[in-house]
């Protein structure tokens, strides 16, 4: 495998909106939705150039999510467009009954997921999104995490019948996956292959994941690094081929500990083959207010925090 | 195709009732008061009312939609539904029961003929239909979009973000109707959560609305009959219908007590009494 760097970084929420201006000049029933934060979401290319296919709905995410449910009826493939915790925990009951029992073809596209939308503090930083929706039958859940694999994931799910949640971020992280990958739901990605201990990271922690890796190669520890993009529906055989392989396993993701990837991949374990894991995630705490990076480090889910947990690990082999 | 006459319609109307005690009677579960107030509704509507094709198209293309937003009511939209083919009446004898397509409240996951989203939950039936609404004018289908809501349903904030977007934008494909009856589980609209002047609050909302009997065959085309000329003219459309809970059943009438309550051996014999058999029972 060739050395995985970086030459700039983006933002996660920018490669959805340039995937949705594709999307749009590619999928003729592609319409989207926001609640009043289209700057946010980068959906104004899209809008600009597909006016009458875009829905402004105020601040009313209730209302987003059945209009969105709606307008499946008829053809369309609506992209509602808004922060994650307004995605999720705001407009749970509409989600489960208008949209997830009522199998309707919607991509509830989330942005500011997690910690690293910084100063606005925990009033924003949902940290709880990828569990609530990961419980819902028929919900496909994917957590990109870089500019290319969010844009790339944004035009797949168009293509993929059935209702997904769609999580990406706000600060510009490195953009080190090729812009040429095809996006295939459900399909873990290796990107890193070592042999002593499996790291599953995924969304922003994909990154924090591969610079650990790098201080643990120094250490003449192999890690093994792999991207689960799709925490719903899982891909179960890389899980398990992986952790057969190296014996010991991490989880790393900008989520609560409950109900996060750390949940999903300790359940495959525990049923399929059963192995050392530790998760890096919140630990049941709500988030405050500063950098990304000041965050990422006092509630320990950055890099350093990932080579912590891979040498408590190895030693439970 | 001729509209049946207004005795016609009369006369399936009673069938349904019959078809609604007889249904929440056999699984003792079930709500009867609101199926038997909203009994005129429904049957003018997709018998007089509303331009519907079938088979079923979940779709809804070139064809006026239905959306009940206050799915508690489902005895009488499954007996409507069967009554007008969408599927065997005979499936009616299933309602709530295991494996049954008839669900407590409407679903799609079993693929009952006639249901596009799920309800029950309620508050989410009117954003559904401004949806649907929005797709049809992208589609560039002239057809309709009806929703019922409960007055009690009113309560649910989403109503009211609903009616500030449908107006806000125009769609005026929608008609509404609220099934004012004026109770709610706990008691009367008055005392549990007052709606106040409900005409003047839609009024506010931007829409055009209109005030009927809703017990009332005639009325009811009539006033369905004027939603429809009022459509197509800038403004969502609502009527605020006035109907009786257990309206056809003497003793359930009037009350709220009748909501979510099923009758016994013998009280359904009182009220098969007073409800013609018109097209014969499932």
């Amino acid at each position: 495998m060739t050395k995985l760097t970086y030459t700039e970084k983006k933002d996660t929420r920018s490669g959805f909106g340039a995937g949705l201006l594709e999307l749009g000049r590619t999928n003729p029933e592609v319409v989207a939705l926001c609640a009043d934060l289209v700057g946010s979401l980068k959906m104004q290319d899209f809008i600009d150039e597909f006016p009458e296919r875009f829905f402004q709905i105020g601040i009313a995410e209730a209302n987003m999510m059945g209009v969105a449910a709606g307008l499946t009826i008829g053809g369309k493939i609506p992209f509602t467009g808004t922060f994650a915790n307004f995605s999720t925990g705001r407009v749970y009951d509409q989600i489960r009954q208008s949209i997830a029992y009522s199998g309707k073809n919607v991509k509830i596209c989330a942005s500011h997921a997690g910690l690293t939308l910084g100063e606005d503090g925990a009033t924003h930083q949902i940290l709880e999104d990828i569990g609530l929706m990961k419980m819902l039958p028929h919900m496909t859940v994917i957590n990109p995490c870089d500019y290319n694999q969010t844009k790339a994931a944004t035009i797949a799910i168009a293509e993929f019948e059935g209702p997904v949640y769609l999580r990406f971020g706000r600060p510009k992280v490195p953009v080190f996956t090729p812009a040429d990958q095809k996006f295939e739901i459900g399909k873990a990605i290796k990107m890193i292959e070592g042999n002593d201990v499996t790291i599953f990271a995924t969304g922003h922690l994909v990154w924090e994941a591969i610079e650990a890796e790098a201080v643990l190669a120094k250490e003449g520890i192999s890690v093994e690094v792999i991207n689960i993009h799709t925490i719903k529906p899982l891909d179960v055989q890389a899980i398990i081929e992986s952790a057969k392989k190296t014996g010991c396993v991490v989880t790393a993701e900008e989520h609560q500990m409950n109900g996060g990837l750390g949940d999903s991949v300790a359940q495959t374990l525990a049923l399929n083959l059963p192995t050392p894991l530790e998760m890096v995630a919140v630990n049941d705490s709500f988030g405050e207010s500063g950098t990304p990076e000041q965050l990422m480090k006092k509630y320990g889910i950055d890099a350093e925090n990932i080579v912590k947990a891979v040498k408590r690990v190895m030693k439970r082999k | 195709m001729n509209k049946p006459s207004i005795e016609t319609l009369e006369k399936t109307a009673s069938q349904v009732r019959r078809d609604i005690v007889r249904m929440v009677h056999a699984v003792n579960s079930g709500h009867p008061g609101g199926s038997l107030g909203c009994t005129d509704f429904l049957t003018a509507l997709y018998f007089n009312i509303m331009d519907i094709k079938k088979p079923f198209d979940p779709d809804g293309r070139d064809e006026d939609m239905f959306f009940l937003s206050n799915g508690h009511i489902s005895p009488v939209w499954y007996s409507i539904l069967a009554r007008s083919g969408y599927f065997p009446v005979a499936e009616l004898a299933t309602f709530r029961k295991l494996d049954s397509r008839l669900q407590g409240h409407p679903a799609t996951e079993e693929g009952l003929p006639g249901i596009r989203v799920a309800s029950g939950s309620l508050g989410q039936g009117l954003s559904v239909a401004c949806g649907a609404a929005q797709a049809k004018k992208l589609n560039k289908d002239d057809k309709r979009v009806y929703v019922l809501m409960g007055d009690g349903e009113l309560d649910e904030g989403q109503v009211w973000e609903a009616a500030m977007y449908a107006a806000h934008c125009k769609i005026d494909n929608l008609i509404a109707t609220v099934d004012y009856n004026g109770q709610q589980i706990d008691g009367p609209t008055s005392e549990v959560m007052d709606l106040m002047d409900l005409k003047a609050k839609w009024q506010a909302f931007g829409w055009d609305v209109i005030e009927s009997d809703g017990n009332d065959m005639k009325s009811v085309i009539n006033a369905m009959s004027l939603a429809k000329s009022l459509s197509g003219k800038g403004k969502p459309v609502v009527n605020l219908m006035k109907t009786e809970m257990g309206a056809g059943v003497d003793f359930m009438m009037g009350s709220h007590k009748w909501h979510g309550v099923a009758p016994n051996d013998e009280q359904l014999a009182t009220a098969l009494a007073q409800l013609e058999e018109t097209l014969g029972d499932y």
